[in-house]
């Protein structure tokens, strides 16, 4: 009797999650570890459903591009949290959407209150920044240094921005006093508007 | 000295390095799980190389792709090469991209701007 009632919880969950993914239009939804494995996959994947699409070169690049990123952002800077229990370094929520007019990439992951202040602040100026500035802050930070000890360059919001020409769209929702999960959004158009 | 010669795989570049065929040539693609790791061999054998007089050398990127961990580990290369510019050698750098790909063109301008190489950009 309990086994038929958790049964029928599982199947209704999986056909809610179904109906959500079709109607978001979401291509690929994913949780947990992101490992260089998972990175060449999901790229793979990616590409052979725009070649499928026929999707010009010039996007295929940028979206290759900012998922590559955006999993980089996850691996590399989704730190264990103090005071939870379960393992959260290199763990985050990856998401690919796809509607008519744009493609989305969307990358989520739990950070603390400490690197929400210096992200927030690195976010904002990127977003105050147009063309020329963003190459500039680019260069910028191309000349100035090593890589981190992480292995990221300090330039993947930077790129991200510059490769999809929005402001970035993102959002922390508090999880506790410490915590917050980062949500980043990158729209990136179908065809090109100017 | 030796030549190198790294096969290409889905997230490493192509690399040739090789004096007695006068071939310098990096291609493909490249995200490394570590770009630090992967990229210190072949800037320490072009460390070596430049180490004595060389009279020209002929570079070549034919990347389609690269990650913005390896884009500081390609201007590492591009300094190598500057410092042997500075030093008396003729370099000379083809950066080539796909005429549909303009990031790749943005890319190879603004590397042009950071290094004072001659730097030649071409479609293939």
């Amino acid at each position: 009797m309990e086994n038929k009632l958790m049964n029928e919880i599982f199947h209704d969950y999986v056909f809610d999650f179904y109906r959500r993914m079709k109607i978001n239009q979401i291509n690929l939804i994913y949780e947990g570890e992101v490992t260089h494995q998972i990175t060449k996959a999901f790229t793979a994947l990616t590409e052979e459903s725009m070649a499928k699409d026929a999707e010009p070169n010039g996007l295929q690049m940028k979206v290759f591009h900012i998922i590559v990123e955006s999993l980089q952002n996850i691996s590399k800077h989704a730190q264990n949290i103090n005071g939870f229990k379960e393992e959260t370094r290199g763990i985050g929520t990856f998401l690919i959407a796809k509607s008519e007019t744009d493609y989305f990439i969307i990358a989520g992951n739990l950070v603390d209150t400490e690197d929400r202040i210096a992200m927030t602040e690195l976010l904002e100026t990127i977003n105050k920044l147009d063309k020329d500035g963003l190459k500039a802050l680019h260069q910028e930070q191309m000349k100035k240094g090593k890589l981190s000890e992480r292995g990221g360059a300090g330039l993947g919001f930077i790129d991200i921005a510059r490769k999809s020409g929005r402001p970035l769209a993102y959002n922390f929702k508090p999880i506790t006093d410490q915590t917050s999960f980062f949500i980043l959004t990158t729209q990136i158009p179908r065809s090109k508007v100017e | 000295m030796n030549s190198i010669k790294l096969e290409g795989k889905e997230d490493t570049p192509r690399i040739i390095l090789d004096p007695a065929n006068d071939i310098f040539e990096i291609s493909g693609r490249s995200l490394p799980e570590d770009a630090a790791l992967f990229y210190e061999p072949i800037l320490e054998w072009l460390r070596r190389y430049s180490e004595t007089a060389k009279t020209e050398i002929s570079f070549h990127f034919k990347l389609n792709y690269f990650n913005t961990a390896s884009s500081k580990l390609l201007l590492d290369l591009l300094m190598i090469l500057e410092e042997m510019a500075n030093n008396g050698t003729k370099v000379f750098i083809k950066w080539f991209y796909d005429e549909e790909d303009e990031d790749m063109l943005e890319a190879g301008e603004e590397y042009a701007e950071l290094v004072e190489v001659p730097f030649e950009l071409v479609t293939y």
